[in-house]
């Protein structure tokens, strides 16, 4: 999985400079254990918020590659029907809750649904994902006093990539440690390396057991790194060269394979899973190219919601 | 004259007055160390260093807050959001109290600051980051709300603005960041007035009202009309609060019909405001009911096909120039 979202990202960037997407892209190159590790975790009843950096998360909860990369070239195929474009995936089906724009908006809308979990007595959590650079904002705040209040089944995962835009964490934050906000709203906070899925995998599912246990929230910051700029507009000139490579050997997706290595599996057998995805994306990018365009129809009769039954 | 980038021209005011006033200030996000996420400020932090040229974590509400506190007691702030969009989330520090203290205070306490940022669709940026947002802040009194189409009016208007001793909503447009056109020689100092229209285009056939990026729209359908018979007098309101209609009523004498071209939606706001005010103080001189193309009434869509059919057109101007027209 981990390495579908990385050639179905290194794809999309290949075609976003050909002009087949348009709008905002921002990659997730270099964060996929988080992704893998997190849904791994979750149930399938189990809902998931995001930013707009959210491709990578939407094809580990099981997003086909198709309708994500049709909804890329903006197709009626795609998962937003070519309405919400890169920032705005959503699978309801899947539980994925969408893809967010606005920094920190997205937070108190995963403590609604984890308030919805308590309220109807649901075995549902929420996990909701978001950049360090949002845990300034407003809405970062509200949201977490709210759910440290009422107790939410909720999990915030902060992934710390170190960098808002161009701005490092040393530029935005006092603290060093953001884990150590989650005492400010009663909950409990863990910080976390992210580029060894295993890891990952298991600290954050002490998290998710804790909410479904009902003893609240957890504020979960993880430490990683995105290989590419903040979007594809963003050149990345305000980080050095040295640091970039230096993170490469921490890159989460050649890590598992040299495990599995090491664990005496076939090199051969690997190739073969890296040819099947390779043959995944550039179907993807055919269903993608091959599709309708978005519909009129569509974009006018989604602006409200029928009325009738209620 | 000399030519120069919409960019350049809002650059050069924020240079000279900060030049000329150290009260004045630049805050926002990625507006020093990346030299602005549109390249508008680049060049300042070089200059100005960390003091006046101050990046902020993300955080509309905190430094919208900020800088107006600062202006309640003296500095002369120049609030930068990174898009409009993302001034939602500080509308709350913008209506409540900037717009409100002066008053509030009976008149003992001033806000000189500036909001500024691009405004608007840019391309594929989808719902959420497509706002025009002229029509929340034109709503409300205590603000002035400028959106110059020019790289011109987008410099002595800039510079007007950071000399108000009012809250200013300055709209920028990101489409327009690189369209280039004549400014005053350096050294030429223009204040634009906050609250005079422009004639961008005589003509005697129609009168268009229009602003923004549809600005240019309308002066391609405009040539499009011409080579047809029919010439469109064209006009820039520049600041849509307040909003200085005489010029529009005097070409309206003229025309005898206007169609009002703008991207925001329908509902309200400058748009209809215009056509609300002309309908009255022109009324005797109308040989048609006022137009307006507008952006569609539908959040906006990621798809280019259908971004295209949302953003007003040329070939909706041009329809709507020949309904008033009564021509074919
Ligand atoms: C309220 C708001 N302000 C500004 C922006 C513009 N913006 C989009 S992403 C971003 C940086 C976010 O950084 P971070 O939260 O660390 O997430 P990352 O992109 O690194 O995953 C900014 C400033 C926005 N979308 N919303």
């Amino acid at each position: 999985m981990m390495m579908v979202i990385r050639r179905f990202e290194e794809e999309a960037a290949r075609h976003y400079a050909k002009g087949n997407i348009g709008g905002f892209l921002h990659l997730y190159i270099g964060q996929e254990a988080i992704a893998v590790a997190a849904t791994e975790v979750l149930e399938d009843r189990d809902y998931i918020f995001q930013t707009y950096r959210d491709h990578g998360i939407a094809l580990a909860r099981g997003m086909p590659a198709n309708a994500a990369m049709a909804e890329l070239f903006g197709k009626d195929t795609g998962c937003s029907r070519g309405l919400g474009g890169s920032m705005h995936f959503f699978d309801v089906e899947r539980g994925f809750l969408g893809g967010w724009g606005i920094v920190g908006g997205h937070l108190a809308l995963a403590a609604g649904t984890a308030f919805k979990s308590k309220y109807a007595g649901e075995d549902r959590v929420t996990m909701c994902f978001f950049g360090e650079g949002s845990t300034n904002i407003g809405g970062f705040h509200e949201a977490m006093s709210l759910a440290g209040l009422w107790k939410l089944p909720v999990v915030f995962v902060c992934e710390n990539n170190q960098y808002a835009m161009g701005t490092p964490l040393e530029r935005t934050s006092p603290l060093k440690d953001l884990s150590i906000k989650a005492k400010g709203y009663g909950m409990v906070g863990d910080r976390f390396e992210g580029h060894d899925v295993e890891v990952v995998q298991e600290r954050i599912a002490e998290a998710v057991a804790r909410a479904r246990a009902g003893d609240g929230p957890t504020f979960v910051e993880i430490q990683t790194y995105r290989f590419r700029g903040h979007s594809m507009s963003d050149p990345a000139k305000y980080r050095s060269r040295t640091e970039l490579e230096q993170r490469k050997q921490q890159d989460p997706v050649a890590l598992v394979r040299e495990r599995l290595l090491g664990l005496g599996v076939d090199e051969n057998a690997l190739d073969d899973i890296d040819l099947e995805v390779d043959e995944e994306i550039d179907a993807a990018v055919r269903f993608a190219d091959e599709s309708a365009p978005a519909r009129e129809e569509v974009m006018m009769s989604t602006v409200l919601a029928p009325e009738g039954d209620s | 004259m000399r030519k120069l980038r919409y960019r350049e021209a809002l650059r050069e005011a924020m240079f000279e007055e900060m030049e000329r006033d150290d009260r004045v200030f630049l805050m926002g996000e990625e507006v020093g160390h990346y030299q602005g996420a549109y390249k508008v400020s680049e060049g300042l932090l070089d200059k100005y260093g960390e003091r006046r040229v101050i990046d902020t974590p993300i955080a509309e509400a905190g430094f919208a807050g900020v800088g107006i506190g600062a202006a309640m007691v003296g500095l002369r702030p120049i609030i930068e959001f990174m898009t409009w969009n993302f001034s939602f989330v500080a509308f709350d520090q913008i209506i409540s109290n900037a717009a409100k203290v002066h008053q509030m205070s009976a008149g003992e306490i001033q806000v000189p600051i500036v909001f500024r940022g691009p405004n608007g669709a840019a391309k594929q940026v989808s719902s959420q980051h497509s706002h025009s947002a002229a029509p929340f802040y034109t709503h409300i009194p205590g603000l002035y709300v400028v959106q110059p189409s020019t790289a011109r009016d987008a410099k002595g208007l800039l510079k007007s603005a950071i000399r108000s001793n009012n809250p200013v909503v300055f709209l920028e447009g990101e489409t327009l960041y690189g369209v280039a056109g004549e400014v005053p020689d350096e050294g030429v100092e223009e204040l634009i007035p906050i609250g005079e229209s422009r004639l961008a285009r005589a003509g005697a056939d129609c009168t268009i009202v229009t602003w923004g990026r549809p600005y240019y729209t309308v002066l391609a359908a405009a040539e499009k009309l011409a080579a047809q018979g029919i010439e469109c007098e064209v006009i820039d309101p520049r600041t849509l609060r307040p909003l200085d209609t005489a010029l529009m009523v005097q070409s309206l004498k003229k025309t005898n019909r206007c169609v009002v071209v703008h991207e925001h939606w329908p509902y309200g706001g400058p748009g209809a405001e215009i056509v609300d005010r002309l309908q009255r103080e022109a009324f005797d001189y109308l040989d048609a009911p006022l137009e307006r193309v507008t952006g569609l009434d539908v959040p906006m869509p990621y798809a280019l096909n259908l971004e295209d059919t949302v953003l007003p057109t040329e070939e909706r101007v041009i329809d709507a120039v020949k309904r008033v027209s009564y021509a074919k």
